[in-house]
């Protein structure tokens, strides 16, 4: 790694780099923890064998480069029943009280390829729930975004999977839910069937609807408390009457104001429920 | 309450934990730097290092909470899963990005985002382990005018990791067991 070469950017350049995307695009990266982003910036301007110049000249003459840019500072780090224990903890503590409703509507914010969102269907889809249900999955990446929606993963990735389905003590086996071919696995129709993905900006970006869950994990880290703050207000604004949310295990509602509007489902995986 | 003006990080891994525990137990009672460990686990199995050490030792051993000011008289762990960095404005924030040297928490990545945000008053010491991580993040402490120290890899049970980071690092001290804990001995 030639981290000490003329290219090493500094907390200036880095702030120069933000205040011009800010200026001549839609994205706004103000409110991203700066040591975080400062190394995603950094790890382009390494892979791609720029200095801090080049970057800016990028950013503002080439065509696509905006994109490119937030596509490749965005964290897309996700697996198919993540957490095991939260998802058996959803089924368990959580899904009792969704099945009160009518008709579900579940957000996943931050839903990078949309691995989640396919855990959270076949999750409703046992425990009867999915024929009323629709989930958004957003992000603010287009690219895993066109992943998501294809719904097709490799197969060497499906043994993690399968193992974390299973420690959510799972009544089925994953394979139930899709067709491997050749490399890759597809997911079946039927658990598709009312999931809608699209782009999505948490930090600009407003409510589009109301929801009975949202579930955002592993997205706050990397927002500052500002942001994080503005973040929880749009959750709450579009959270139904005793709506539940849902956060990463190292994120927190409990040092935020708008704590006093909810009540902890789950300690330990962050669930929370709207009381007022 | 505002944070620690000075910061001393511990880097290690395989074969590392006793030294760092005999380090935390030879600490004053008070001090006035905040003291970040990273030690590489897997997340896979719930460790209680925290919890052990703060019954043995009689004071609060933390897990780097995210968004959390870095306070003086403290010992914080990195947590296991997240990468740990610095804040500028001295907080710590959590990442899960790829792992850096097949390690999350990476050694490198918190010594560097430590060095930007706390440039001379950083000092970092490396232990004992079986891959490089900490090489490149020692360089960065001491280009950033901070101090390092790696342990002697003839006194390390796993010696890569030492051997990496002197290799990378010719400012750095090389110190032996005796003296890395007699520097926690005497800190105030």
């Amino acid at each position: 790694m030639a981290k000490l070469n003329t290219s090493y950017i500094t907390f200036e350049e880095l702030e120069e780099v933000v205040t011009l995307l800010k200026n001549i695009s839609d994205f706004d990266l103000r409110g991203y923890t700066k040591s975080s982003l400062k190394r995603r910036i950094q790890r382009i301007l390494d892979l791609q064998g720029m200095d801090i110049v080049d970057l800016k000249n990028a950013i503002t003459n080439i065509d696509g480069f905006q994109n490119f840019l937030m596509n490749e500072v965005t964290v897309n780090v996700t697996e198919m029943f993540r957490d095991p224990q939260y998802f058996a903890m959803l089924r368990q503590e959580v899904f009792p009280y969704l099945a009160t409703y009518p008709r579900l509507k579940i957000w996943s914010a931050g839903c990078s390829t949309g691995q989640e969102v396919y855990s959270l269907a076949i999750l409703l889809e046992e425990s009867n729930l999915y024929e009323r249900s629709f989930i958004y999955g957003t992000d603010i990446n287009n690219q895993v975004i066109e992943t998501a929606k294809k719904g097709i993963y490799p197969v060497k990735k499906l043994k993690l999977y399968s193992e974390n389905y299973h420690a959510t003590n799972a009544p089925h086996s994953l394979a139930d839910y899709y067709t491997a071919m050749y490399e890759n696995a597809i997911f079946n129709q039927k658990i598709r069937n009312n999931i809608l993905f699209s782009q999505h900006n948490l930090a600009t970006d407003s409510a589009f609807n109301e929801f009975q869950l949202i579930s955002c994990r592993n997205v706050l880290i990397y927002f500052d408390i500002e942001l994080q703050k503005k973040v929880f207000d749009l959750f709450y604004e579009s959270l139904s009457e005793f709506g539940f949310l849902c956060l990463g295990a190292k994120e927190s509602l409990s040092h935020h104001n708008i704590m006093s509007k909810f009540k902890i489902i789950n300690k330990e995986f962050n669930i929370y429920q709207k009381i007022k | 309450m505002l944070p620690a003006e000075n910061i001393i990080l511990i880097g290690g891994s395989a074969g590392s934990y006793n030294l760092i525990l005999s380090c935390i137990e030879s600490l004053p009672s008070v001090f006035s730097a905040a003291i970040i460990i990273v030690i590489h686990r897997n997340p896979k199995f719930i460790t209680k290092i925290e919890e052990t050490l703060t019954v043995r030792l009689k004071r609060s051993v933390l897990t780097a909470r995210d968004k959390a000011i870095i306070l003086p008289n403290n010992i914080y762990f990195a947590t296991a899963g997240y990468h740990l960095l610095i804040e500028p404005n001295k907080t710590f924030c959590l990442d899960q990005s790829e792992p850096v040297q097949f390690s999350r928490p990476s050694i490198d990545v918190l010594f560097e985002s430590a060095a930007d945000a706390y440039t001379d008053k950083c000092t970092a010491i490396l232990l004992s382990g079986a891959n490089r991580d900490g090489t490149d993040g020692l360089q960065h402490v001491y280009h950033m005018g901070g101090e390092i120290y790696i342990q002697s890899p003839a006194e390390a049970l796993m010696s890569t990791m030492p051997e990496s980071a002197i290799a990378g690092n010719q400012n750095a001290k090389i110190w032996k067991n005796e003296q890395i804990i007699s520097f926690f001995q005497k800190l105030k």
